[in-house]
């Protein structure tokens, strides 16, 4: 059974395993960082990138996807902080602000002390006097273990920030999490966040990922999110800034307490390749859990959103909602996976995904799974994939609409109606403002 | 002197799928005429009424369909909107998330401005929000609806008053009224034929398909036409429609047949 045969490496794996041999020292961290870098680049490196045959990567071959590996991304210069700088200032200005240039945390560039419920460490700094909590707390306490871009992330990870939200405290405005890729040579990212939002603490994380420059980029983020017993914790995560040749890979671990609330929402319009992975898991009673997307394709893009969420705890409620519009000969992937333990009782989840595919080449895969092994539980899942309804489209163009306006009022609406699991209406007009773009370019 | 030919329909033959539905139909309507078209469940009335404003499910084998001299039959439905055709649905679509406003805003501007171009503003807000306010005000209609979304969860009777709100919003001028008034209660009848006889003026023309009578009392025809079996078996004044009340369509059928 153990002597199982070796395969050949990819060029890539090859890269990746001297990247790291080189790497290994000088990456940050105490021993006991090291220790959790080595197992995880061993498991890597044992598995290898994920290909058809890993079930979790079935729909997304990254072995082939990924044909090299590019070395990591230099320490972000004067330059490269003059281009952070500029894109910056055209966001609107929040009261706190965490900013990662090309993966790096800048606190000069941050906007946190308007805010003295929020601390902010650099992870460097965090890694250098890591103890067992900050092993656990990065890594969301086992949650995802085992995946391959995790692993990854875990053995090269470096420059992110540690954010601290105060039990108790209720950040009104929204808490923006800025990483600007500058892009000026052809680079990887691997940045690891953690935001650790005490016992009662209410907050809107707005992550952005904003690409800047021509060169080719291989991004493989993390953000982990633990949000404190009866805390309430909404997360929206957005990219932006074209660019064929660009691999983004997002992990986003949550775990979530007893009684606390915790969702997320990811736009994924940009970009050649983008998958988005969450992996959440209860740690506590009476919880309640909301993921939503929306994936817009085009071209010969790649959008995937896989997730997993673990019921190991009675009485909580999870809710996944997630849309896709494939136009061109894009490709969307949506895999799901509830597991529901024995514990996990009065259980109620429902998962649903929808895509509406525009042309003949486009292309969409469904998974959603279920896996229960509790008896008292309510559980769902849907999935459809059609075209847009004839009938309404027939009624609004016989209104006078023509056939690109009268798809592109079906479509907003269609996207829209993602959109609304955003609490915040400030993001959910900036979502909406972008996909109004993302539909006017289809006519363009 | 008669009008000018608004309609012309020679020979129509139309199909769904491989079923012919409509089997030859002539009519022929002036301006400012308003006809009405009657004729048993099945004859083939809904399915003029939708080759005429292009739905892309009825084929046309045979025949020409022209508006005003303009042979329409290879244009779209949005063109012949734009050409000032419109068509009050029997069962008007229901399109969740797309608010009511919204839809009338993009409608007006485009039937307004036919050779706009994508991407163009549309008309401004403030026009539209007093001309629907005072529109809906005219036709009893409740201004909540306008921050609804389209036809969902309406009433049958609310449906057809939308219809007739997005009518008169539109200003065609040539109408097809679907069966509008089937589901209205008493009262909503009579504002939908006030404001169908609002818009009846020189240059436009109306074909009315109803099984009641009571309707043309409301809206007199200059026409009356009775299609059974996809053709048109016969067409005269309104006393017509009194006859069928009482003799109902056995005799067409039999002559159709
Ligand atoms: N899309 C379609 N697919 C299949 N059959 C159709 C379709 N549309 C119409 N038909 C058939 O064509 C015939 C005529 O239908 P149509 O709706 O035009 O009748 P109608 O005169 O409007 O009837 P009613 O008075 O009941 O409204 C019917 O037999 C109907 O079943
Ligand atoms: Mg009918």
């Amino acid at each position: 059974m153990t002597d199982m045969v070796k395969r050949k490496a990819s060029e890539a794996e090859t890269a990746l395993s001297q990247q790291f041999m080189q790497a290994r020292d000088a990456l940050p961290g105490n021993t006991a960082v090291a220790e959790l870098r080595k197992d995880a680049f061993g498991r890597f490196d044992a598995a290898g990138l994920p290909t058809r045959r890993v079930e979790a990567w079935h729909y997304t071959d990254l072995r082939s996807f990924m044909g090299t590996a590019l070395p990591a991304a230099a320490a972000p210069d004067n330059a490269a902080l003059d281009v952070a700088r500029e894109a910056l200032a055209a966001l609107p200005q929040p009261a706190c602000r965490i900013v990662l240039v090309d993966g790096v945390y800048q606190p000069a560039l941050s906007a946190v002390d308007a805010s003295p419920q929020v601390s902010v460490t650099a992870l460097d700094d965090a890694l250098a006097g890591a103890d067992a909590q900050l092993v656990r707390d990065l890594t969301g306490d086992g949650c995802g273990a085992g995946d391959a871009a995790l692993d990854l992330n875990a053995a090269l990870m470096g420059g992110g920030a540690v954010v601290d939200i105060a039990a108790g405290a209720n950040i009104e405005a929204p808490l923006e999490i800025v990483s600007v890729a500058t892009r000026r040579n052809d680079a990887a990212i691997f940045a690891r966040s953690l935001v650790r939002a005490g016992s009662r603490a209410a907050a809107t994380i707005v992550e952005r990922h904003i690409l800047r420059g021509d060169a080719a980029l291989q991004a493989n983020n993390a953000l982990v999110i633990r949000t404190g017993d009866e805390a309430d914790i909404a997360h929206i995560w957005v990219a932006e800034g074209q660019g064929d040749r660009q691999l983004h890979i997002h992990s986003l671990l949550a775990t979530i307490g007893d009684k606390a609330k915790f969702s997320s929402f990811g736009l994924l319009d940009t970009g050649a390749f983008a998958r988005r992975q969450i992996f959440a898991r209860f740690d506590g009673a009476g919880a309640s859990l909301d993921l939503s997307g929306l994936a817009l394709v085009r071209d010969r893009d790649h959008r995937d959103t896989t997730l997993v969420v673990e019921h190991v705890h009675p009485n909580c409620k999870s809710s996944e909602y997630f849309k896709q519009i494939v136009d061109g000969a894009g490709t969307g992937v949506f895999q799901g996976r509830i597991s529901v333990s024995r514990e996990a009782q009065k259980t109620d989840g429902a998962m649903k995904s929808q895509t509406i595919l525009l042309s003949d080449d486009a292309a969409m895969y469904n998974k959603p799974e279920l896996e229960i092994f509790a008896d008292d539980v309510a559980c769902g899942h849907g999935a459809t994939c059609g075209s847009l309804d004839p009938d309404q489209l027939f009624y609004a163009m016989a209104r006078g609409l023509p056939r690109p306006q009268a798809e592109a009022l079906l479509l907003e609406a269609f996207g829209e109606d993602a959109i609304d699991r955003v609490a915040n209406e400030q993001v959910r007009e900036e979502l909406t403002g972008r996909l109004r773009h993302w539909l006017a370019g289809r006519t363009a | 002197m008669s009008a000018p030919v608004a309609l012309k329909i020679e020979n129509l033959h139309v199909s769904v799928g491989e079923t012919p539905i409509l089997k030859g139909v002539n009519l022929t309507m002036r301006q400012g005429e308003t006809h009405a078209l009657m004729g048993p469940n099945g004859s083939g009335k809904s399915t003029l009424a939708y080759t005429l404003i292009g739905h892309p499910k009825y084929e046309i084998t045979e025949g020409i369909i022209s508006i005003d001299g303009t042979d329409i039959n290879e244009l779209d439905p949005c063109e012949r909107a734009r050409l000032g055709m419109f068509l009050a649905f029997q069962y008007p679509v229901t399109i969740p998330g797309v608010k009511v406003a919204d839809f009338l805003r993009h409608a007006m501007t485009n039937i307004r401005n036919p050779d706009r171009k994508e991407g163009e503003e549309l008309m401004s807000m403030r026009d539209f929000r007093k001309e629907l306010r005072d529109t809906m005000n005219e036709l009893n209609i409740d201004a909540e609806f306008a921050r609804r979304y389209l036809n969902d969860g309406f009433s049958g009777g609310e449906k057809k008053r939308m219809e007739i709100l997005q009518m008169t919003l539109l200003g065609p001028k040539f109408g097809i009224l679907d069966e509008t008034d089937s589901g209205l209660d008493i009262d909503a009848l009579r504002v939908v034929s006030e404001g169908v006889n609002a818009l009846r003026a020189d240059k436009r023309s109306f074909l009315v398909i109803t099984h009641y009578q009571r309707l043309l009392e409301y809206i007199k025809p200059d026409v009356i036409h009775v299609l059974a079996n996809g053709r048109v078996v016969r067409s005269g004044g309104p006393e017509l429609a009194l006859e069928l009340e009482k003799t109902g369509y056995k005799d067409f059928i039999a002559a159709a047949a």
